[in-house]
């Protein structure tokens, strides 16, 4: 039974276009941030590895910036930089939207009001302002950023989580655990946590693309990535002052940007459609 | 009863088949439905839920939900096609010429107008002004016995009871003195003692207006206690259908002979009630053997072969069955 | 029993005890909200590491100094009496305190930003409706339809282009390669043009699947085919049954996506050079200039709150039943 459900699910999988377009894009920014070295023509912080503000060449693809720095190496580093916000965001938000959501969920009564009351104050200031705020108090820098973004955004896991812990707590297996002793941390683990995972894998991948924008968003406000970071949001921040004499520099770290962005949304819409059982009936 | 052979015929269904595109291939939601309606007469269609009766009723209107169902053969209406004809005729006979009442009341009213304005809503498009339309509601309202009726032409929809907006929706769909009112399953959701009340209200407008009414319901104490004639429907076909009489007195088919059977009845010594088992299947492709086969205490080997034709037990009582079948011999 | 004068008395009673409830509760839990907002605010100075002091005032100061100037701004007192204080001030003068950076009242450097900002929300929220009501309906009606399915991969690409690259692309191409209109500036009305449409845009996309999500649900009310069984021809059941039953969420939205707009107007005003809010906020957060990050959040954290508040009311009165799930979705 179990076998062929997941033949099924599989199946699904390799014939949702959306997914497996969203995984080829992910995979090649994979590829491209591991071998980012051997494929970038120059070091991307090598000055005057060409002239200042050169446009696209044979030589230098994206062409160069205002220190003579290779573009396209540049934008070829700044795929690690998206990984990482990939990776300290999603773990972060997952870390603390999860737990919130557990607890509040699992225990309910005073210790979900108190929470509840938190998610409400945190959407009572939007997003990106309550994110300046934070930056404002951890100082600039990458990881200070994505950690802002984090506490901002992890109420989009809190919800979902908190819900259906709710649901699964009234189920008969739980009370089963309860009345035989177990403990709440047990319980919580063992039976709650599982039934969570498959809708995180959904929540993760839609909730990923607006934390890499909101992220980029920052470095490009100056308060994320510092000079001389190859940051896709800072290279777009800086192309302005040259926008006039050398339009490319704004240009191609942007596409980067679409296309990764991109292929997390298809990523998880394919997702939504296979793993969420509300949307796949329509 | 007797006159009733002569009396004008208004709604005829020929070859009647709708089908649902769904994934991997068309679903036979109703099959080969032939039934007509005269003018003022009370025509029960009976069937358990998903037997179709619903998609029949809703594909009259043209107003099948969803979109994705191909409706085939041809529905007559006072002698003309309305199957074929185009949506701009067809707004011209919703309201005017066939109304249609639906199962639950609450989601039937649009919920931020006063129920008052929907019926007058409905009352204008003959071209009244604002104060005759208002007016006419408000008869409307007493027609249906809605107490305090003008001071419930202004309530919402949810200021008001089940019963209240049933009645409301009755109103509406008499408002532009339809021939055919199309009732489906117009007590479902509602309490035994407003039932009553509700039909009580069908049988007398039906008097005062003429006006000819196709009641869909899967509850045979209804049918026996208003309908003229009967279309038991199994399963997407129409399996027997006739006068009511010749149907109670009679039932042929023994899918309608075990509805009787379940059916409570006082002057019954049985303790229990009797129950069919298995329940109504789903067509996914047109088979030769006959739909209730696989539930039916009296099924042969024959009955998974073919679809059983339609047989005439009288000048108005047929039955799709062998059994049937051989008495008309 | 069905009818009867006592059973609608009460139904009255009650919804009239219902709105009144709903509209105090609604302002009381807006302001709890405003007054932890601004309690955050006030804290932000001593979330700070370090001496508040320090935030204000050079490095090279000493140490006598310091204290004689923490001694004067208050910092030596109680929490409690600087808050209250701090608020007694921004209620009854609307004095916010004085930017440590121009050395200025805030509210003076504010009051001119104010009007620039909501103009550039304003146009840009218009912008919007005019764009997404019509589409999103459009998508609706026309469901899988070769328009629909246009529309839907359109806002999914759109949805992954941040505002600020597609400012920087419009820059490029009607500033510095069509050199239709300017780069930069506030003072005529083409120097709108740009950072309305790119505001717009980053926005549209969601609002254009938000509508017609809704226009899709009320299509598929019961209440719809009631309206079209009475003979109501369909483009008038589209008008007066769909759209005015879909425009109740369409008002919330409109109202949700006013703080939305503001922060958004960050990035902006920061591009094409508006000296409006988000101009003010994001120097003076890089500066550190405190007591203008504390108006500018109070403020905005106020405007949402109002916001909110007021698209509750309005859906209280465009809807009798007064849905209020709608704000907020699974509360």
């Amino acid at each position: 039974m179990k076998e062929s459900k997941l033949k099924n699910t599989l199946h699904d999988c390799v014939h949702n276009r959306n997914l497996m377009i969203g995984l080829v894009i992910l995979l090649s920014i994979i590829v491209i941030a591991i071998f980012a070295d051997s494929i970038a023509p120059f070091p991307y912080n090598k000055n005057s590895a060409g002239g200042r503000l050169e446009a696209p060449s044979a030589e230098h693809w994206f062409g160069t910036d205002e220190m003579g720095r290779d573009m396209f190496s540049r934008v070829i580093a700044g795929t690690r930089i998206t990984l990482w916000i990939c990776f300290l965001g999603a773990a972060l938000q997952l870390v603390i939207g999860v737990a919130v959501g557990l607890i509040s969920g699992y225990f309910g009564k005073w210790v979900d009001r108190v929470f509840s009351f938190m998610t409400d104050l945190t959407w009572c200031i939007p997003g990106t302002i309550l994110a300046l705020t934070v930056v404002t108090l951890l100082g600039k820098g990458l990881t200070n950023s994505i950690i802002a973004i984090s506490l901002v955004s992890w109420a989009s896991y809190a919800r979902p989580v908190r819900a259906k812990t709710m649901a699964l707590r009234n189920m008969a297996f739980v009370e089963t655990g309860i009345s035989f002793g177990e403990s709440s941390f047990s319980i919580i683990t063992r039976y709650i946590l599982p039934n969570v995972l498959p809708s995180l894998i959904v929540m993760v991948s839609t909730n990923l693309p607006s934390a890499i924008l909101s992220t980029t968003t920052l470095s490009f406000l100056g308060l994320g990535s510092q000079v001389p970071s190859p940051d896709w949001g800072l290279a777009l921040s800086n192309s302005i002052s040259y926008i006039s004499r050398a339009p490319w520099l704004g240009l191609f770290p942007g596409l980067a940007l679409v296309y990764t962005v991109f292929g997390f949304n298809l990523l998880g819409e394919g997702l939504r459609d296979i793993l969420d059982p509300h949307m796949k009936s329509q | 009863m007797k006159e009733e052979f002569k009396k004008e015929e208004l709604l005829k269904l020929e070859h009647l088949n709708i089908q649902y595109k769904v994934k991997g291939g068309y679903l036979s939601a109703v099959n080969d439905v032939n039934l007509s309606i005269s003018r003022g007469e009370v025509f029960a269609v009976v069937g358990e839920s998903g037997c179709g009766k619903s998609t029949v009723a809703h594909s009259i209107m043209h107003l099948i939900p969803g979109g994705n169902a191909k409706v085939t053969g041809k529905i007559f209406f006072k002698g003309e096609d309305i199957n074929a004809c185009s949506d701009k005729t067809m707004e011209g006979i919703r309201g005017k010429h066939i109304g249609m009442i639906f199962q639950n009341p609450l989601d039937s009213l649009n919920p931020v107008y006063t129920t008052g304005s929907q019926v007058e809503e409905a009352i204008l498009l003959d071209g009244l002004n604002h104060a005759q339309a208002w007016e006419k509601v408000l008869k409307l309202y007493q027609d249906v016995k809605m107490p305090d009726a003008a001071e419930r032409a202004k309530s919402y929809p949810h200021e008001m009871s089940g019963g209240m907006r049933q009645r409301v929706m009755i109103a509406m769909m008499l408002s532009r003195n339809p021939e055919l009112l199309i009732a489906d399953e117009p007590t479902t959701a509602l309490d035994v003692t407003i039932e009553a009340q509700i039909l009580e209200i069908i049988k007398e407008l039906k008097n005062t207006y003429n006006t000819a009414i196709m009641l869909i319901t899967h509850n045979f104490g209804l049918v026996a206690e208003v309908a003229d004639k009967i279309a038991v429907m199994y399963a997407g076909e129409v399996i027997e259908s006739g006068d009511v009489f010749e149907i109670f007195e009679h039932p042929t088919h023994p899918y309608t002979t075990l509805l009787m059977q379940a059916l409570p009845r006082k002057t019954k010594k049985e303790g229990r009630l009797q129950t069919i088992d298995g329940s109504v299947p789903r067509i996914l492709e047109k088979k030769p053997e006959c739909r209730f086969a696989n539930r039916c205490p009296y099924a042969k080997e024959q009955c998974f072969r073919e679809n059983p034709p339609v047989a005439s037990l009288s000048a108005t009582h047929t039955c799709r069955c062998f059994r049937a079948v051989k008495k008309e011999a | 029993m069905d009818s009867g004068e006592n059973w609608y008395l009460h139904c009255r009673k009650k919804g009239a005890v219902t709105i009144f409830n709903y509209i105090a509760k609604q302002i009381l839990q807006g302001i709890v909200l405003v007054f932890c907002v601004s309690v955050l605010v006030f804290s932000l100075l001593y979330l700070m590491p370090g001496n508040p002091v320090d935030m204000v005032v050079d490095r090279k100061v000493s140490e006598e100094k310091k204290e004689q100037i923490a001694h004067e701004m208050g910092y030596d007192r109680p929490l409690v009496e600087q808050y209250v204080d701090w608020m007694k001030n921004i209620l009854i003068d609307h004095n916010f305190g004085k930017s440590t950076r121009y050395k200025t009242p805030v509210w003076d450097l504010m009051k001119n930003r104010i009007p620039l900002s909501l103009t550039l929300c304003g146009l840009s929220l218009l912008l919007e409706m005019i764009v997404a009501l019509p589409i999103g309906l459009l998508c609706a009606i026309k469901k899988d339809t070769f328009f629909d399915r246009f529309t839907v991969n359109f806002s999914l690409l759109l949805t992954a282009v941040p505002t600020f690259w597609l400012s920087v692309l419009f820059i490029i191409i009607f500033s510095v390669k069509l050199k239709w209109l300017p780069i930069s500036g506030y003072e005529k009305p083409e120097n709108f043009i740009l950072p309305v449409v790119s505001l717009t845009l980053g926005s549209v996309a969601g609002t254009i699947r938000l509508i017609k999500a809704e226009v899709l649900e009320v299509l598929n009310e019961k209440f719809v085919t009631t309206a079209l069984a009475k003979g109501v021809p369909r483009k008038t059941v589209m008008v007066k049954h769909v759209l005015r039953n879909a425009l109740i969420m369409v008002t919330v939205l409109v109202f949700m996506s006013i703080p939305w707009l503001i922060s958004g107007a960050v990035v902006t005003e920061n591009i094409f050079g508006i000296p409006g809010m988000g101009n003010l906020l994001l120097n003076s957060i890089i500066v550190q200039d405190f007591p203008v990050v504390q108006a500018c959040v109070l403020l905005i954290a106020i405007l949402t709150v109002i916001c909110n508040i007021i698209s509750d009311l309005v859906v209280g009165m465009l809807d009798p039943r007064i849905r209020v799930s709608l704000n907020g979705g699974d509360r």
